[in-house]
């Protein structure tokens, strides 16, 4: 049969000599393995002090952006909610009334935006799509819950606070803003 | 004779102490020692570097819920960690922790008992042991645990046979079967392992299998008999069987040590202690340390090789121990009897 890699072996089933029936050769080889582990530096990470260092593109919990001014940037264009392939997105649009300016930043907005943690998969395609840099996946880890219900988040949990900004900046590399802002690309246009 | 006895009993009590502290800590060393193999941490967390862990694992296994199964034999399941503790204590009486030592105007030996048949007694104690692990795993009624007590009584039958062969090519070069002697012997000359490496090395092989350590822990083998012979216990039932296999494997370190290390003796000891001009208890705390740091080698020996090797199939188990260890044992006594022979010291 025609092998399908080049990494196939023959397999030799010769006799042992007798320094290998002796076996006390191995045992000390691997007893020396072993003892030089001794010596080695654990791997441990001693978790509720230390922490392991995230990616500087982990993608955990979403957050909903708030622009400089603290308006909500979300418009509920739905993109999301149309490129998540979890289906993980819902959300329903409001017009902004008169006097809410300071709060949403165009004339529409998500009266409601829900994302199941559930089915949400991370794969930050929602990032991507939102043409108003609204929502971002951060290096936060997403809470348990004891309850399914719970884990529909809606936007008490994913609006970033005014006075609480959650930093995304290690997220907006000089090739992410280029993607969203040139206009050479037909969806900037 | 009053001294005598109350020397004694003190001596007794400290050996039935410092053997649960060394057990206690022994457990402490096996979770440390792996965790450094496997380049892990190892416990930490209770007491500095973790030294309180013996403690809080000892108070966890009281406070467990006793589980008595309803299908067992009562009396015997609880005999049964019990007598693996008692025989596991039973065998330090015999062994030389040091040499000569002066209280109250007396020279006493740092030995409890020197029996002038101590290998046979140290053999006869030793054996018992498993009569704890069958009658546990018998009395359990569970088929696990039955089969745990089966492979370990057939193991420490077959691996005693070797066992004792080696010890009797030691008994003919030392010429003498009492503990104390062979550690005095090894004063001045050299120790036995020069004279006996291949005793030696069987009889260390034979005490891995003995005390059901890996690689040849079949009769626990957590993976294929959950636990065998104590799969029924719980709460300090097992914590009794557990403890017995550490103090098993304190006890036969210091066998093997007064065997084949020279026991409290170190080399030049009798010129270090004349340069120092120290006093004899003081040599003599001076030889139980050396004594100590010996045994605790050979601890580390033990735990080594259980995160060295894996675990041996059953039947390579018995073809190493009924056919390389037993005609080896054998080629050793002849060995030793020709040499002994050319030497002049048959007549």
């Amino acid at each position: 049969m025609q092998p399908l890699t080049n990494r196939s072996k023959a397999v030799l089933k010769k006799e042992m000599t007798f320094a290998e029936k002796l076996y006390l050769p191995a045992i000390i080889n691997g007893m020396i393995i072993t003892f030089k582990h001794m010596f080695k530096k654990a791997a441990t990470i001693q978790y509720p002090e230390q922490k392991r260092e995230f990616s500087p593109i982990y993608r955990g919990h979403h957050v909903l952006k708030r622009d400089d001014e603290g308006a909500e940037r979300c418009t509920a264009c739905g993109l999301c909610a149309v490129s998540c392939p979890a289906e993980a997105i819902t959300m329903q649009a409001a017009e902004r009334k008169e006097g809410e300016e300071k709060l949403y930043r165009e004339e529409k907005y998500a009266a409601n935006y829900e994302i199941n943690m559930l089915r949400c998969i991370f794969c930050g395609l929602c990032e991507d799509a939102c043409p108003k840099e609204a929502i971002f996946l951060t290096d936060r880890l997403v809470p348990t819950e004891f309850e399914r219900n719970d884990f529909v988040f809606g936007k008490d949990k994913l609006v970033e606070k005014v006075d609480d900004r959650v930093d995304v900046t290690r997220r907006q590399t000089q090739n992410v803003i280029d993607f969203k802002q040139n206009k050479k690309y037909s969806h900037n246009k | 004779m009053e001294n005598y006895y109350i020397f004694k009993i003190i001596l007794v009590v400290a050996l039935f102490v410092v053997s649960l502290v060394v057990a206690m800590y022994s457990t402490f060393a096996e979770r440390k020692i792996s965790a450094l193999m496997q380049d892990r941490l190892g416990p930490n967390r209770a007491g500095p570097f973790g030294l309180l862990q013996p403690l809080a694992d000892g108070i966890k296994m009281f406070m467990k819920e006793e589980i008595i199964p309803n299908v067992s034999n009562k009396t015997l399941f609880i005999i049964g960690p019990c007598l693996a503790m008692t025989t596991a204590l039973m065998a330090g009486v015999l062994i030389p922790w040091g040499g000569k030592i002066e209280l109250w105007g007396e020279t006493f030996n740092l030995q409890v008992a020197d029996l002038n048949i101590g290998v046979l007694y140290i053999f006869g104690v030793t054996s018992l042991g498993v009569y704890g692990i069958m009658i546990g795993g018998w009395a359990s009624n569970n088929k696990y645990s039955l089969m745990g007590a089966i492979r370990a009584s057939a193991q420490m039958i077959s691996y005693e046979i070797a066992m004792g062969l080696a010890i009797i090519a030691l008994i003919m070069s030392t010429g003498t079967m009492s503990l104390g002697e062979i550690a005095a012997q090894q004063d001045a000359g050299l120790a036995n392992i020069v004279y006996q490496p291949l005793g030696f090395l069987i009889f260390l092989i034979c005490a891995f299998a003995e005390l059901n350590r890996a690689p040849f822990d079949m009769p626990e083998s957590e993976s294929e008999l959950i636990g065998g012979y104590h799969t029924e216990y719980s709460s300090m039932k097992l914590g009794l069987f557990l403890f017995a296999e550490y103090i098993n494997m304190f006890i036969s370190s210091a066998v093997i040590v007064t065997f084949y290390f020279g026991g409290y003796n170190f080399p030049f000891q009798n010129e270090i202690n004349e340069a120092l001009g120290l006093s004899t208890n003081i040599a003599t705390a001076l030889g139980t340390l050396v004594m100590f740091g010996k045994i605790f080698f050979f601890i580390f020996f033990f735990m080594w090789i259980r995160w060295t090797l894996p675990r041996f199939r059953y039947d390579q188990l018995m073809r190493l121990g009924w056919k390389s260890l037993i005609p080896l044992a054998i080629l050793n006594i002849l060995i030793t009897g020709v040499v002994m022979w050319m030497n002049g010291k048959l007549n």
